[in-house]
C-alpha cells in the first residue's frame, strides 16, 4: 500500500540537482564557464520541459564538455559541427527541446557554415556561443574574435586580422533570437537564457566569458563590475537606451550612425532611443552589436525578437499536407507505383 | 498505327539483340528520347540495360563536341546484362554526335542522320573540313540521311508553334523513325506526351505529330527496305517495372522504412551524379519521409547522424568528394555506434575529375577513408535494378548492427536503367527496430550478445538521460575513458562488430563449376559484363567460373573456400586494383587484374579478350 501511495503521488518537481550528471566537472578553476552551467542547472526546472525530453550538443572546445556535466540527453559531435547534428534531431524529433553549446573558435571558425545556415533557416534550436575570444582546449591560439594586433602562441608579433562579432553575425544570419550577456553577471544570465529557451526558432546568445588561463581580463576593461554601469548598455524593450551610474548617458540617431549623448535634461531625455526588439528590420540591432568601449558603451541584451515561421514546423506542414493530400503511402504502394507489366507463368504479358 | 499494321507493308529481319545508340546536342532531348525507346522496350517484353551519357556542363556551346549527349540501349528476347559494347544503329542528330561516336562504330553499322544539320557552321564546329555526307568518308557504313528538320517542320506546319519550338519537336520525329525500324508501337509514347504536356495542348498535339510523321516516314520511303523485329524475353513470371539505379536506391531505402515502421531522414548536398537521389526522395513526403538539402556534404552527413540519434533512419547520399568531406563525421558516427547509412554514387576521380562519367575508384575510401581504426560495413548494388535489394540491406545492416553502412553505386549504375521484378512484400527481409526503455538495467554500451550491437535509446525516454560522444568510452557504462586497456579493448569490439555481419549475409555463389583454372571475380557495377564475357566463353565451350560481390566489409563467409578453388583469379575493376589489393592482405591467390580507369563501363569483349589470354 505504501508503494500505491508514493505512485499515486505526484512525482516531485525538478529541482537544480537533478539536472547535475555524475560526472566531475573538468574547466580549469576560474573558469568562467562554472557559472554559465550554474545558471543552466539553475534555471532548467523553471522551464518545465521533463529532462528527458532536453537534448544539449557541443562540438569540440572547453565550451563543448558542457554537456557531459548536464543530465539531459547529451552529444559531443565534432568541431564546429553541433549545429549539422542538432539540425537532423530537430527535423526528426519537433518534441525535443535542443541547445547547441559552441565557443568563438567551434562557432565562428570551424563551424561559421553550419551556425550560419541553422540561423537563417530558423530551426528551433538554441545556440549558446561561449566568447573568450582564443583558443583555450588547444592552449591559447588567436581565435575569429581575437583583436586586431593580439599577441597569442600562434601569433608573436600580434594577429593580423580582423575579428568578427558573434552577436553582428547572427542577425545578418537571419536569426530569430539574439542576445548578449556575461558570465559572471549570473542574473542577467539566467534571465536571457530563460528568454532563449522559450523562444520558438533560432535563438543565438552570446556569452562572454573569461579564460583566466590564456586571455584572462578580456573583456574587464567594459564589464569589470566597478566600470561596467558607465561602460555598457543594458539594452531592454520599450526602455530608453540609457546607462551610466548615474544613468547621465544614452544613445540616439544621429543619422547615419549612433551617437553618444549626455543626458541632462528633459530634451536630451526625448532624444534617447527607444529599445525595440521586434523590430522586423535587423539595422538598428546591428549597430547596436558593434559597438564598443571606449567610444560606446558594449550593449547586452536581446538585441532581436521576432517570429516567423521555423524550419521543423514547415516541414511537419508539408508532410502533413502531402499525406492529406496523398494519402499516407503504404509499401504496397510503393512497390505497386509506376508504370508495371506483368509476365504470366506462360510467357505472356499482361500490362499493369 | 501499331507495329503490326506497319509490318505488313516492309519485310522484317528477327534479330536475337539489338542496340541503338542515339547522340545529339545537350539540347536536343536525347536522353528523353532514350528514355522513352527505353519504357517502350520494357512494355512490349525486351529485356534491357541502358547507358546514359552526358557533359557535365549543362548548355555546351551548340554544335561542339564537348556538347554531345548520347543514350544507349540494348534489348533482346535473352537476358541482357550490358547496354552492348557497340551499337548496331547510331542516331546522330548533328556533325558533332557524328564525329564524337563514329569511333565506337563497327564498320557494316547503320547510321541514321539529321541531314539539315550538316551545314557549313556546324561541320566546322565539329571539325569537318568536308561534308562526310557527300564524300567517301563513311563508305563502310550504311547511311541513312533524313532531312528530319524540314520534314518535321513540314508535319507541323499547321500547328501555331514557332519556328524554335517546331524545330525542337525533331527529336520527336527521330524518335519515330527509330520505333519503325524495330517494329515498336507508338502508344506508350503518344500516352506520356499527353500527360507530359498535359496542360499544353498545342505541344501534345506537335510532339504526337512529329513522332508519327517519323514513323510514316520511315515505313513510306525507300530509305529502308526493311525493318527489325526481336522476340520477348523469357523473363522469369511477375510484375515487372522499368527502374534506373537511382529509382532502385530511394524505392530501397523508403522500403525499408517501411518495413522497419520507422521514418526516413536523407540529408545530402547536390553532387553529380546523386542529386537524383534527393530529387526523387523529396517527392515522397507523403511517406513521412524527411529531405534536408544541406548547406555542405558535411552538414549533409551530420544531420543524418542527429536525425538517426532520434530514432530515425539516417541517410545520406553523395559521390566521392563528397565522401572525403564526410569522413570526420563517418568516424564519429562508427564511436557513437548509430545506424548511418552512406550512398557513394562514384565518378571519375580524384578531385571534380569528369563528374558524369563512371567509375570503382572509391572502394578503398570506403574501407579505409577515416583515422584510427574506424570500421564500417561496405555493399555494393550489382545492376541498376540491385540498387534496390542493396539499398534495401543496407539500412537493414545499420539499424541491426548501430552501424554506418557505405553503399556503392555508380554513375553508370544510378542512370541507367532495366526492368524489375517488383518482389513481393513477403520476399523483403523483416527489420525490427526497437528502441529500449529500461531504465533500471540500461548501460547505453553494453552489447547485444550476437551481434555485438549497442541499444538503441532515442532521446525522450523517461530515465535514460546519458551523454554519448566522440571521445573513447569505457565499456558497457560509455563514460569518457582514456584507459589504454579500454581502447584496446573498445577498437577491437568495433571491428568485431563489422566481422559479426558475414554471418548475416549471403555466401558469395559461383556461375560455373567450384573449382578449375580460373575465376572471374568481380564487384559492383561490373556484374553485366563479367557475367556476359563469362556465360559466353562458356556456351563456346572455354572452363571458366564467376563470382561476384555484393557484400565487400565483410567479404561473404564463404570467400576464402572459393578462391582456393582456382589457380587464378581475374579481378576485373574500373581503378588500378583496389579490390585486388584486399584480396591480396586477406587471402593467398593467384590475383590478377584487369584495369581500365575511362569513365565508362567495361565492354563485353574486353573481358572476353582477357580471358582468352589467360586461358591461353
Amino acid at each position: 500500500m505504501a508503494d500505491l501511495n508514493q505512485a499515486l503521488q505526484a512525482p516531485p518537481e525538478p529541482t537544480k540537482k537533478d539536472f547535475m550528471s555524475d560526472q566531475e566537472v573538468r574547466w580549469c578553476p576560474g573558469c568562467g564557464d562554472y557559472s554559465i552551467l550554474a545558471q543552466m542547472q539553475k534555471i532548467m526546472p523553471e522551464l518545465g520541459i521533463p529532462r528527458e525530453k532536453i537534448v544539449f550538443f557541443s562540438g569540440i572546445g572547453c565550451s563543448s564538455r558542457f554537456p557531459y556535466y548536464m543530465n539531459t540527453y547529451g552529444f559531443h559531435t565534432i568541431h564546429g559541427r553541433a549545429p549539422a547534428v542538432a539540425t537532423g534531431l530537430r527535423c526528426a524529433r519537433p518534441d525535443l527541446s535542443v541547445w547547441v553549446v559552441t565557443g568563438d573558435g567551434d562557432g565562428l571558425s570551424i563551424g561559421g557554415n553550419h551556425l550560419m545556415h541553422a540561423l537563417r533557416r530558423n530551426m528551433d534550436i538554441t545556440i549558446l556561443l561561449f566568447n573568450n575570444r582564443i583558443y583555450g582546449l588547444t592552449k591559447g591560439q588567436a581565435s575569429p574574435t581575437s583583436e586586431l594586433g593580439k599577441i597569442t602562441k600562434s601569433s608573436p608579433y600580434g594577429t593580423i586580422e580582423h575579428p568578427i562579432d558573434p552577436v553582428s553575425f547572427a542577425l545578418s544570419s537571419e536569426a530569430t533570437f539574439v542576445a548578449r550577456t556575461l558570465a559572471n553577471e549570473p542574473k542577467h544570465l539566467a534571465e536571457i537564457l530563460k528568454r532563449a529557451a522559450a523562444h520558438r526558432g533560432s535563438s543565438f546568445v552570446e556569452i562572454l566569458q573569461n579564460c583566466n588561463i590564456f586571455n584572462d581580463g578580456a573583456f574587464v576593461h567594459f564589464a569589470g563590475k566597478d566600470v561596467r554601469a558607465d561602460r555598457m548598455l543594458y539594452l531592454e524593450h520599450g526602455k530608453p537606451m540609457v546607462f551610466g551610474a548615474n544613468n547621465d548617458k544614452g544613445l540616439t540617431l544621429d543619422c547615419p550612425t549612433l551617437k553618444k549623448i549626455e543626458v541632462k535634461t528633459n530634451a536630451d531625455r526625448e532624444r534617447l532611443l527607444v529599445h525595440d526588439e521586434t523590430l522586423d528590420d535587423p539595422g538598428l540591432a546591428y549597430s547596436l552589436s558593434r559597438l564598443t568601449y571606449p567610444d560606446y558603451p558594449v550593449s547586452v541584451g536581446v538585441f532581436r525578437y521576432v517570429i516567423k515561421p521555423t524550419y521543423s514546423g514547415m516541414l511537419s506542414e508539408q508532410i502533413n499536407d502531402a499525406i492529406a493530400r496523398k494519402g499516407r503511402g503504404t509499401l504496397h504502394d510503393l512497390l505497386n507505383s509506376g508504370k508495371h507489366w506483368t509476365i504470366k507463368a506462360d510467357g505472356s504479358q499482361a500490362r499493369g | 498505327m501499331t507495329a503490326e499494321t506497319a509490318a505488313k507493308d516492309k519485310p522484317t529481319e528477327l534479330v536475337d539483340r539489338a542496340t541503338i545508340r542515339f547522340a545529339g546536342d545537350s539540347g536536343d532531348g536525347i536522353q528523353l528520347s532514350g528514355n522513352q525507346f527505353t519504357l517502350t522496350t520494357a512494355s512490349v517484353g525486351n529485356d534491357l540495360a541502358t547507358l546514359p551519357d552526358f557533359p557535365a556542363e549543362i548548355r555546351a556551346p551548340a554544335g561542339t563536341l564537348p556538347g554531345v549527349s548520347s543514350f544507349q540501349i540494348s534489348f533482346s528476347g535473352s537476358e541482357v546484362l550490358t547496354p552492348g559494347d557497340e551499337p548496331d544503329v547510331l542516331v546522330a542528330m548533328n556533325p558533332a554526335a557524328l564525329k564524337a561516336n563514329l569511333g565506337e562504330l563497327p564498320h557494316g553499322r547503320i547510321i541514321v542522320v539529321n541531314e539539315d544539320a550538316f551545314e557549313p557552321g556546324n561541320l566546322k564546329k565539329a571539325g569537318f573540313h568536308e561534308n562526310p555526307l557527300e564524300n567517301d568518308d563513311l563508305k563502310a557504313y550504311r547511311v541513312v540521311k533524313v532531312p528530319m528538320t524540314t520534314v518535321t517542320a513540314e508535319a507541323l506546319v499547321d500547328t501555331k508553334l514557332s519556328k524554335k519550338d517546331v524545330e525542337r519537336c525533331k527529336n520527336f520525329f527521330a524518335l519515330g523513325v527509330v520505333y519503325w525500324m524495330y517494329s515498336r508501337p507508338l502508344e506508350p509514347t503518344l500516352e506520356w506526351i499527353g500527360e507530359k504536356f498535359a496542360k499544353k495542348p498545342e505541344y501534345v498535339e506537335a510532339n504526337s505529330l512529329a513522332l508519327k510523321a517519323g514513323y510514316n516516314y520511315a515505313l513510306t520511303t525507300e530509305i529502308f527496305s526493311a525493318h527489325f523485329t526481336v522476340r520477348k524475353a523469357k523473363l522469369k513470371p511477375g510484375v515487372y517495372r522499368n527502374v534506373t539505379g537511382t529509382e532502385a536506391t530511394v524505392l530501397g531505402l523508403l522500403a525499408a522504412a517501411e518495413v522497419a515502421k520507422t521514418p526516413l531522414f536523407y540529408g545530402s548536398y547536390p553532387i553529380t551524379p546523386a542529386s537524383d537521389i534527393l530529387h526523387e526522395l523529396a517527392k515522397y513526403k507523403h511517406y513521412n519521409v524527411k529531405t534536408f538539402q544541406a548547406e555542405d556534404e558535411i552538414s549533409a552527413v551530420g544531420s543524418a547522424i542527429g536525425a538517426s540519434y532520434g530514432g530515425h533512419i539516417g541517410v545520406t547520399g553523395t559521390s566521392g568528394p563528397g565522401l572525403s568531406l564526410k569522413a570526420e563525421f563517418i568516424g564519429l558516427a562508427v564511436m557513437v555506434e548509430l545506424p548511418l547509412v552512406i550512398v557513394d554514387v562514384q565518378r571519375a576521380g580524384p578531385s571534380t575529375g569528369m563528374p558524369t562519367k563512371t567509375e570503382q575508384g572509391d572502394l578503398l575510401q570506403a574501407f579505409f577513408g577515416r583515422h584510427g581504426e574506424s570500421p564500417v560495413a561496405v555493399l555494393a548494388a550489382a545492376s541498376s535494378a540491385d540498387c534496390f535489394r542493396m539499398a534495401y540491406e543496407a539500412v537493414r545492416l545499420a539499424t541491426k548492427y548501430m552501424t554506418p553502412v557505405i553503399l556503392l553505386s555508380d554513375g553508370y549504375l544510378t542512370n541507367g536503367a532495366e526492368p524489375w521484378r517488383i518482389p513481393n512484400e513477403s520476399e523483403l527481409p523483416p527489420i525490427q527496430i526497437s528502441h529500449l526503455a529500461d531504465p533500471d538495467t540500461y548501460k547505453p554500451y553494453e552489447r547485444d550478445c550476437l551481434t555485438f550491437a549497442r541499444r538503441w535509446v532515442v532521446p525522450g525516454t523517461p530515465g535514460m538521460e546519458h551523454r554519448v560522444g566522440g571521445l573513447e568510452t569505457e565499456d558497457i557504462t560509455g563514460n569518457v575513458s582514456y584507459d589504454p586497456i579500454n581502447h584496446d579493448l573498445m577498437v577491437r569490439m568495433r571491428q568485431a562488430k563489422i566481422m559479426r555481419i558475414a554471418a548475416d549475409i549471403p555466401p558469395v555463389k559461383v556461375r560455373g563449376e567450384e573449382q578449375g583454372d580460373l575465376l572471374v571475380l568481380g564487384w559492383g557495377s561490373t556484374y553485366g559484363a563479367i557475367t556476359t564475357a563469362v556465360d559466353q566463353l562458356r556456351a563456346a565451350g572455354h572452363k571458366v567460373s564467376s563470382a561476384h560481390l555484393r557484400y565487400l566489409n565483410p567479404f561473404p563467409r564463404n570467400l576464402g573456400e572459393v578462391l582456393a578453388g582456382f589457380k587464378t583469379i581475374l579481378v576485373p575493376e574500373i581503378n588500378l586494383g583496389q579490390l585486388r589489393l584486399l584480396l591480396r592482405g586477406k587471402f593467398d591467390g593467384n590475383f590478377i587484374g584487369y584495369n581500365r580507369v575511362e569513365g565508362r563501363p567495361f565492354k563485353v569483349h574486353e573481358i572476353e579478350d582477357k580471358i582468352k589470354e589467360l586461358l591461353r
